[in-house]
């Protein structure tokens, strides 16, 4: 008995150990970046790797801020962006998910293979289509180019419709009707507050995915003024902050910074949330 | 009653109709474009007018032959398969770990949580900030490595496409682990702990049990790890355009950066890069319907079994019964 306690608990000390190397290999990078932030070239250049901040935090910034990076231009328009299609997303994703478990119609199950169909295709892969498409109506430095086709999300009409089955009984909406209420009203005022953890848990995902994309802004905005903070980012590697450590690490760090703050708070839902989108998988 | 709900049929058509335009004008026209464009002549930067190729199938033939395509094709899937099997072994093994009921963890929420986060952060900011931790002479792998003494001299880790493709296939790795392993927890805990008390009665070890009950359990959520992570893999962009601009010598070049460098960069080849998208788009969709084949509703898959045979078991009484009125 003896034995086999002491062999359980090497067995959990070197697991611990295993978890502590993969947490540092987690947080090292990013560490690096925030302290390199506040430190000048030259003392990055002798020692790239200290944990001790210094004070060139301000100088760093001047320098950053003089180039072509502009972090609050990008990062407005990457507000606007995210928060316009995480709102498009969700709201009609819940409501083509209605449609398709609420009502009987006769393409009902035809639509939703279709939806089931497309969901995997991802939209990087038609990209050459909808630039030319969207120069020929001269709309390419229009972010609501990067927004309207939030509107149509398969994947995500396909996590509501499996969330909406179980959670919204078809008695409440008849017991609606028969008080008189519209569909439309059914809808807004009562499946979407039942669908509100779902939503919430769409929402932070289509933000996320949204507030990092590369590949779409990239293609479409080419004037300065509507470039998204990825973009801005890409200018981080060009030739103008090529000796300039310090501000390239603190343009880094003031992309990366505001993510990490807002994951940290929300890590509890996040996690759950990764967990949910795989339970129907 | 039965009038009722046909009169409500139409709001079914109406709910959906936003997303059916949005999708029309947004995938379903872009995707018959790229494939129109892949059989023409357009080119050149501002370009919109085209004509078709004399032969049709000149783009795909080029694409197909050039030698720099079948290099992005076969980088991009090396990468993505030697950063999924490591990716998928760790996830396997602190899923594992963590939903095993003899250890407890000490701090497993705040593991979970680190584990994740890479996931999280822009990966143009992460391909960015690697570039700069692998620099030369002085970056802060090199600073790190001579001051442990594990090299003498500053090593230019990124000049060798060796190197430069581990580095990606790091990357993908460690942003990728924490979000699969948070998926296969979720897939473990999800098999009913009965069968695993059942394990436990007949006196399974450890071991026997992750290998008799864990995995074949969670066998569809693998499935669904593995096709995910394949499209994505097959679409992979950020990393490798902004670590290394697919280089050095086109190492980390992907079919995706390939594709944008022949359509927005050089001499604007918009008809050779709609072709190889839709070679891309015949993959891909290969892939998904695999997953969709896999995953479908087996119950509903059942009904449809069940009924079918009892109505072809109906029809063959008729059909009897007619015989018999016949004689």
């Amino acid at each position: 008995m003896k034995k086999s306690d002491n062999h359980h608990y090497l067995a959990k000390t070197l697991i611990f150990i295993a978890c502590v190397f993969l947490a540092i290999l987690s947080l090292f990078p990013f560490v690096v970046m925030l302290v390199n932030a506040t430190r000048s070239t030259t003392q990055i250049q002798q020692h790239a790797v200290s944990l001790i901040p210094s004070s060139y935090l301000a100088n760093n910034l001047k320098v950053l801020l003089g180039k072509s990076f502009k972090p609050s231009v990008g990062f407005m328009n990457s507000l606007i962006i995210s928060v316009c299609t995480t709102l498009l997303a969700t709201y009609f994703s819940t409501l083509t998910a209605y449609g398709l478990v609420v009502y009987d119609w006769k393409l009902k199950r035809a639509y939703f293979s279709f939806i089931m169909a497309i969901m995997m295709i991802p939209a990087q892969i038609t990209m050459i289509g909808f630039y030319q498409m969207v120069y020929k109506i001269h709309m390419t430095n229009k972010l609501s180019m990067l927004i309207l086709p939030a509107i149509a999300s398969p994947s995500m009409v396909f996590f509501m419709r499996q969330y909406m089955i179980p959670a919204l009984s078809l008695e409440i909406v008849q017991s609606a009707r028969i008080d008189g209420a519209k569909e439309f009203l059914i809808f807004n005022k009562i499946a979407l507050p039942i669908m509100k953890p779902a939503i919430a848990t769409q929402a932070i995902f289509t933000f996320v995915s949204s507030w990092n994309n590369l590949f779409t802004p990239l293609i479409l905005l080419t004037d300065q003024k509507k470039y998204t903070l990825p973009i801005m980012i890409s200018l981080l590697r060009g030739d103008i902050y090529k000796t300039e450590y310090g501000a390239v690490y603190l343009g880094l760090s003031m992309t990366a910074l505001p993510l990490i703050i807002v994951y940290l708070a929300l890590s509890k839902y996040i996690i759950a949330g990764v967990a949910l989108g795989s339970v129907k998988g | 009653m039965k009038k009722k709900s046909f009169s409500y049929a139409k709001y079914g058509y109406i709910f959906t109709l936003p997303f059916t335009i949005a999708y029309l004008i947004f995938s379903a026209y872009p995707t018959l474009y790229t494939a129109i464009i892949g059989f023409t002549d357009l080119k050149g930067i501002g370009k919109t007018d085209w004509h078709f190729l004399k032969e049709p199938f000149a783009n795909f033939v080029t694409i197909l032959t050039s030698p720099t395509f079948q290099n992005a094709f076969k980088n991009t899937v090396f990468l993505w398969v030697c950063n999924f099997i490591p990716q998928l072994l760790l996830a396997l093994l602190l899923a594992a770990w963590f939903t095993d009921r003899r250890f407890k963890i000490p701090g497993e929420g705040a593991f979970k949580v680190m584990f994740y986060m890479p996931n999280i952060i822009t990966a143009a900011t992460i391909a960015i900030l690697f570039n700069a931790l692998f620099g030369y002479p002085m970056g802060p792998v090199n600073d790190l490595l001579t001051r442990f003494g594990f090299i003498s001299q500053p090593y230019n880790f990124l000049v060798k496409k060796s190197v430069a493709k581990g580095v990606v296939i790091f990357i993908q790795t460690w942003m990728w682990y924490g979000y699969t392993m948070i998926i296969l927890i979720s897939g473990i805990l999800g098999i009913s702990p009965e069968i695993f008390e059942a394990a436990e009665v007949d006196g399974a070890n450890g071991w026997q049990t992750f290998w008799h009950v864990t995995l074949p359990n969670i066998r569809t959520i693998m499935l669904f790890t593995l096709v995910t992570s394949l499209i994505g893999g097959l679409n992979m962009f950020d990393i490798p355009r902004l670590f290394l601009m697919g280089g050095p010598d086109n190492a980390t070049l992907t079919t995706s950066v390939f594709i944008y460098n022949q359509a927005f960069s050089g001499s604007y080849m918009y008809n050779r890069a709609a072709a190889a998208s839709m070679i891309m788009f015949i993959i891909i969709s290969a892939v998904s319907g695999i997953m969709f084949y896999f995953l479908r509703d087996k119950d509903e898959a059942k009904l449809h079994k069940v009924m079918k045979q009892q109505i072809k078991a109906e029809r063959r009484r008729q059909k009897e019964l007619a015989k018999g009125g016949q004689a």
